[in-house]
């Protein structure tokens, strides 16, 4: 396989994880800066994404595997919702957060907002990686004058 | 007035860029402009004070969209196909329905305007309440994830309907086993 440049590779290799940290920074502070699920979930593809195409689909499928990917795309709509049916177990409404500490509404609230977007972050994550899988598998390997 | 200024020119060039769109025939380039278009974009959010909303236009917008744009031009073409009929029709077309939402917005209430429905109750109550109620200082999402949570489980649905949906596109399921089957001869 044809190899990219070496300072893409090793450029590359430096950001990446920073890219991820930065992800879960945007994830877990989006309490308090802009930011949340939606975002940090673009942010994580994008760090296995970049990977991806410096290093190939077959390098970064060794890392984070397409099947697992295709589980993440699920589970993060069933950590959502389960986050809703516990609050209804709990006897309180479908995603009443205040229900995990009835003595401190505002601290419930906390924990299912971290719940909930950790299941978008999640969803997100795999859709985008999974969409990126899917073109890339197909895609015929092009040369730099093909442009 | 430093606002309208900046306003002016980010809005000047998301029409040059717009143009500069329409007349390129390469499609790289088209692509390429496209990212410049939402990056021009999540500018203008930022200067509207939608943080949120900037950094999701930039993250989608301006990253993940152009390198699946990228991967659709590798599997397609590079270049666009001459037209071959007259653009008459389409452009009457564009013109119509571009009027009629310049109509629409008609009867929209002015930017920023304190009478508008939406600024009479419901923000002064997200903005008043949320610290009380949520106890989260970023107000975006305490509206997004709490007080708008079935719409947010809703959008996540509407992602995972997507990622699932394009994934069935691509992997054209009635070729896939036969094609993996090639695969594996090839390796």
């Amino acid at each position: 396989m044809k190899e990219h440049h070496l300072i893409l590779r090793v450029v590359t290799k430096s950001l990446v994880g920073t890219i991820i940290l930065f992800a879960f920074y945007v994830q877990f502070h989006g309490d308090f800066s802009p930011g949340g699920g939606f975002q940090a979930g673009v942010i994580m593809a994008v760090a296995f994404i970049l990977y991806g195409i410096v290093f190939g689909l077959h390098e970064v499928q060794r890392v984070l595997p397409a099947w697992v990917v295709h589980k993440l795309v699920a589970l993060g709509v069933l950590v959502y919702a389960g986050t809703g049916i516990w609050n209804m177990f709990l006897g309180y409404e479908f995603l009443h957060y205040g229900s995990f500490t009835p003595d401190h509404m505002s601290h419930g609230q906390h924990s299912g907002i971290l719940y909930v977007e950790a299941g978008v972050g999640i969803t997100v994550t795999g859709v985008m990686v999974a969409i990126y899988y899917a073109f890339a598998g197909r895609t015929p390997r092009l040369g730099n004058d093909d442009w | 007035m430093t606002e309208t200024i900046v306003n002016f020119i980010l809005f000047s060039m998301l029409v040059i860029t717009a143009f500069a769109i329409v007349r390129q025939d390469r499609l790289f380039t088209v692509v390429m402009l496209a990212s410049v278009f939402s990056l021009l974009t999540a500018m203008l959010f930022i200067a509207l004070d939608a943080v949120d909303v900037a950094f999701t236009e930039a993250a989608v917008g301006a990253g993940i969209s152009t390198v699946l744009m990228l991967g659709t031009i590798a599997l397609t073409a590079r270049g666009a196909k001459p037209a071959s009929r007259p653009n008459t029709l389409p452009l009457l077309v564009v013109l119509v329905t571009g009027a009629g939402l310049v109509y629409g917005t008609l009867d929209m209430p002015n930017f920023g305007d304190p009478e508008a429905p939406s600024n009479v109750h419901l923000s002064p109550h997200y903005l008043t309440n949320s610290i009380e109620e949520i106890d989260v200082p970023n107000v975006v999402t305490s509206i997004l994830a709490s007080y708008r949570g079935f719409d947010t489980l809703g959008e996540t649905a509407v992602v995972f309907a997507a990622g699932i949906g394009v994934l069935m596109i691509l992997s054209g399921l009635r070729h896939r086993r036969r094609k993996d089957e090639e695969e594996e001869e090839d390796a």
